[in-house]
């Protein structure tokens, strides 16, 4: 048995008892099968970034990173390293040949205009009408910082959540209504939780796919808004 | 003959004034025209509104502006990053103003600012604590909120390439804001990694025109911010 909590490989660590749900990876994996080829994409920081490496062979999809560039490609090397090319999350990328680099305003303007396909955000909550709420607790004493998930929200066409379903401590995160402040109303199309894929629709929440070893009401009790199964 | 090209930095910030707005380039530190900042540090304009997206990091740049007292109001989207160590105490302690704007509102009402644009309507934050008080309108079955445009008495922006016209090219992802910024300011100066002759620039590529610049200094060598954040170095 291995007894190392830190270890990043939970299925071989586990092999006697069953893995329930997806790991961080194969929800961004679940997500990339939903992208598809000839997209202009935008992914958020955290595990909405892991997204990137998962989308199928074959599709050409372009990153668009909103502080400025349409063609972000890989990590750099140390060599390639250039402190003036970074993502939004400020972390160094690279860009792919056919990149276009542009100053802000043009950058909101592919978003906020409906020219960016999908936009990849993480969430702390989301409620039955797809309202979405991932940018301030509230708390009195927080320091507000929005950056650029409302604008995103507002503007892209098809908006896609990954979170953990519960959060830590098992509390609902998929709610009737959400209690923190809103990034955008009605914005959310679909989210990937490590339990199940879950569409909003105009009847209202919708489970169009488990994760292994999950069942319509192991979801149903980690979510306070009731679910259609759409599953056969 | 026009010549916008300047000696200093210290001389190009001199008339800056005590409660001016001044817009400063920059996402993170890419394009944050430190030099131009450590300028202004020197000379001591206080009360200061700043328009950046961020706050700085670590105790050097516009960090170290604040630090040194002189921003009385912040109008930015995050005002926290991994090394911000300054603003989020003085927040706290309630000894600097924050005005928290979505980062495509703040690109928007900077940009209208230059563009001759006071206000305009916008999808981003109906719905949310930010669009609280804002005016909203409906256009074609469709929720707005109005923003106001933002001027500044100042810009201090950084760039790649500079001719004598002002006329401007940038580095990568570097251009962020200071392209709409160089527009939206009564006076905006210029930290240029080099000068370079009329022409240089083909017309085709010169990003910023140079009817929006008003000075140019040659910084050949800029600092690099996270490199002075990493070594703990402290402004002044």
């Amino acid at each position: 048995m291995n007894n190392n909590p830190t270890s990043k490989h939970p299925i071989s660590n586990e092999t006697q008892a069953q893995q329930i749900g997806w790991s961080r990876e194969q929800m961004a994996q679940r997500c990339a099968q939903d992208i598809e080829d000839g997209n202009y994409v935008n992914l958020g920081i955290g595990i909405p970034e892991k997204v990137a490496q998962y989308v199928p062979a074959g599709r050409e999809v372009i990153y668009h990173t909103e502080n400025g560039l349409l063609g972000m490609g890989t990590e750099p090397s140390s060599e390639e390293l250039d402190p003036d090319l970074i993502n939004a999350g400020k972390k160094p990328v690279t860009a792919i040949p056919g990149a276009a680099y542009f100053h802000h305003g043009d950058s909101f303007s592919m978003i906020r205009g409906k020219h960016i396909d999908v936009c990849v955000l993480g969430a702390m909550q989301v409620s039955a009408q797809g309202d979405l709420a991932n940018w301030s607790t509230g708390a009195p004493d927080a320091i507000p910082a929005v950056g650029g998930a409302m604008d995103l929200v507002a503007g892209v066409k098809t908006i896609y959540i990954i979170t953990q379903h519960t959060t830590k401590t098992g509390a609902a995160k998929i709610l009737p209504s959400c209690s923190f402040p809103l990034t955008g109303k009605g914005v959310v199309n679909r989210i990937y939780t490590d339990l199940c894929v879950i569409d909003v629709t105009d009847a209202g929440l919708t489970l169009i796919e488990l994760a292994p070893n999950v069942n319509f009401d192991y979801v149903q009790a980690r979510t306070d808004v009731s679910l259609i199964n759409a599953i056969k | 003959m026009i010549d916008k090209r300047g000696t200093s930095c210290a001389a190009a910030v001199a008339d800056i004034k005590d409660g001016d707005t001044v817009m400063i380039g920059g996402f993170g530190e890419a394009g944050s025209p430190i030099e131009l900042i450590h300028a202004l540090i020197d000379h001591g304009a206080k009360n200061l509104t700043v328009v950046n997206n961020n706050t700085g990091s670590g105790r050097v740049g516009l960090a170290a502006l604040i630090e040194n007292g002189q921003v009385a109001k912040m109008i930015c989207s995050y005002p926290r990053t991994a090394n911000s160590l300054v603003f989020p105490e003085l927040y706290r302690s309630g000894k600097i103003e924050l005005e928290l704007v979505p980062q495509g509102t703040l690109a928007e009402r900077i940009r209208a600012g230059g563009a001759g644009i006071p206000a305009f309507f916008t999808p981003t934050s109906v719905g949310t604590p930010l669009a609280d008080g804002k005016e909203a309108r409906t256009f074609d079955g469709e929720d707005y909120v109005m923003e106001r445009a933002i001027k500044a008495d100042f810009a201090l922006i950084k760039a790649k390439q500079a001719d004598r016209y002002g006329n401007l090219t940038f580095n990568k992802t570097a251009r962020n804001f200071a392209p709409i910024m160089a527009m939206a300011a009564t006076t905006t100066i210029v930290q240029a990694n080099a000068m370079v002759e009329l022409g240089d620039i083909d017309p085709e590529n010169v990003v910023t025109p140079g009817i929006f610049v008003n000075r140019i200094i040659e910084v050949s060598q800029p600092q690099q911010e996270s490199t002075l954040v990493k070594a703990g170095v402290v402004y002044p």
